[in-house]
């Protein structure tokens, strides 16, 4: 080894979102990678209900990794870092990921693979049928996620396509409150912070709005 | 829901079955000649002595009894939270010394139990299938006695035709109820000849020894063809009543939860199908759900010309 490589090496994760976004990634993995340790080395890890609690798990997480991507762009706002914002499609897309487990926990364990009964669950249950539209809802927003397509459809209708993500968010909690027996205290917590996430984007909608229309007017 | 890894259950915790199977007989055996020895230190309701029972399981080759640290860590008992790992986690300081159990309402010879009193009734080991409302089933092999057999003592009257359970409402030890999901106290009901039913049982321990707190200590019922909330936990009153009572799930959702909520694969719950279940610690859903909870035979007289899609 070199003196050069190995002082360029200390140099690189200089930057803060070199250091955060790898620690985002692991953090977000992490329960993914602990759900399939339980499942190949010992189930009982979860409970006595493993496939329930992978099912909740995984949910959680879609949530989670949803409300953090729209935090995005508050907080970019607030802090006036705007590196935040490389963040953004990686949370994204871990919210597609978990969702994509979560729906595959439900399609093996629930229905046993068997996808006209599937097809028969979500007609008779509006709490799955509203889960079932939020996963269909994300996959053009994962598929379009990579700056390709940005360019193919262009910046205006990737924007608008990618607003998406308020309703998704939106039918995420319903599915959850509905889901729910009795104790409404986290669907109610998480819908909390969904709000102020949306009226956090309001106000600043509101405040840059005129600004931008005066901008577009005398460009 | 909070994000928790459930509980931890070490594989070594979890005894094989043959192991269990062979405990058992050891301490049935065990039992047998030290009967007479241990006939009043055995009514100590705390100390997790083996109970002293004869065996009454009517299991179908197929069930495979459910491992004792499953089944006492996967509890819905909301009075200790709503999660099912709470029980387990917050039953400790739940105290069930003294106890009594006070039956009253339409009898003839009210009275009020103490504990070590149903204690001393022959109490058997029935293995039941538990069907939860949720599409999950254990099966769990029960130590207690007819529920008639206490009924009988305090002479229902004729105005008796239901039976009302209370269960314990303690707030100092019961962290569950400062959150009012369910009118506390709880309660439950079956219609008299439900519950006069010789499958019906008083239940005061499992697994050959006392119940766990987290179960239902130290005297609850369970109802084997019905759906699990309806076997009330930690009886505090017995009323023998005219009219059908008020029932704590019944009361909070009557469109999900019936008053008979028997085991029925046709009738689905509004937000889930009841056709399969879960054996656990399964991962599939793979079990047909069988009417009555497969207890047909012994119960489906009771319901003979009852619309059961309609009186679910």
């Amino acid at each position: 080894m070199s003196a050069t490589t190995s002082s360029s090496f200390f140099k690189l994760p200089l930057s803060l979102i070199g250091v955060i976004k790898p620690l985002f990634f692991c953090f977000l993995l992490l329960p993914s990678l602990l759900i399939s340790y339980a499942i190949i080395f010992d189930p009982l890890m979860l409970g006595a209900n493993p496939a329930e609690a992978i099912l909740h798990h995984t949910g959680d997480w879609v949530i989670y990794s949803l409300l953090l991507t729209l935090a995005v762009t508050p907080v970019r706002r607030v802090t006036k870092w705007n590196d935040a914002i490389k963040l953004r499609r990686m949370l994204g897309l871990f919210s597609f990921y978990y969702v994509s487990l979560h729906f595959l926990t439900y399609l093996g364990f629930d229905r046993l693979f068997d996808l006209s009964d599937m097809a028969r669950e979500i007609a008779k249950r509006p709490f799955i049928l509203v889960g079932f539209l939020a996963f269909l809802l994300m996959i053009p927003l994962a598929v379009t996620s990579t700056r390709g397509w940005v360019l193919r459809i262009g910046g205006k209708t990737w924007a608008r396509l990618h607003k998406l993500i308020y309703a998704i968010a939106v039918l995420g909690i319903v599915h959850y409150w509905w889901l729910v027996k009795r104790d409404i205290f986290w669907p109610l917590l998480l819908g909390l912070v969904l709000a102020v996430l949306l009226v956090c984007r309001l106000f600043l909608f509101l405040r840059s709005a005129p600004r931008q229309r005066g901008a577009r007017a005398s460009s | 829901m909070t994000y928790t890894f459930g509980p931890k259950i070490s594989s070594s915790e979890i005894t094989p079955h043959e192991i269990y199977l062979s405990r058992r007989h050891f301490m049935g055996s065990a039992l047998a000649t030290g009967a007479a020895l241990a006939a009043s230190s055995a009514l100590s309701a705390t100390s997790p002595v083996a109970l002293s029972f004869s065996q009454n399981a009517i299991p179908k080759p197929s069930d495979t009894v459910t491992d004792r640290a499953l089944a006492t860590t996967y509890n819905n008992f909301y009075e200790f939270g709503t999660s099912k790992s709470d029980p387990a986690r917050n039953a400790g300081k739940f105290t069930i010394k003294p106890w009594t159990v006070e039956i009253g309402g339409e009898v003839a010879k009210p009275k009020i139990v103490g504990i070590e009193e149903l204690f001393k009734f022959d109490l058997e080991e029935r293995i039941y299938r538990l069907r939860c409302v949720e599409a999950w089933s254990m099966v769990i092999p029960w130590i207690g006695f007819p529920l008639s057999k206490l009924l009988a003592q305090v002479e229902p009257t004729s105005k008796a035709r239901y039976v009302k359970f209370t269960t314990a409402s303690k707030p100092d030890e019961m962290p569950g109820l400062s959150y009012r999901v369910l009118d506390w106290p709880y309660t439950e009901g079956l219609r008299l000849d439900e519950a006069m039913h010789p499958l019906t049982l008083l239940t005061l321990g499992m697994y050959g020894e006392v119940l766990p707190n987290q179960n239902g200590a130290p005297v609850r019922i369970v109802v084997p063809w019905k759906y699990g909330f309806k076997s009330a936990k930690s009886i505090v009153r017995i009323d023998l009543v005219t009219d059908e009572p008020k029932t704590a799930w019944n009361s909070a959702a009557p469109n999900e939860y019936g008053f008979n909520s028997n085991v029925n694969p046709a009738v689905d719950h509004p937000r889930w199908s009841q056709k399969r279940e879960r054996r656990l610690p399964g991962f599939f859903a793979n079990h047909d759900t069988e009417l009555f909870n497969g207890y047909g035979e012994q119960v489906a007289s009771l319901y003979s010309g009852i619309d059961l899609a309609k009186f679910y």
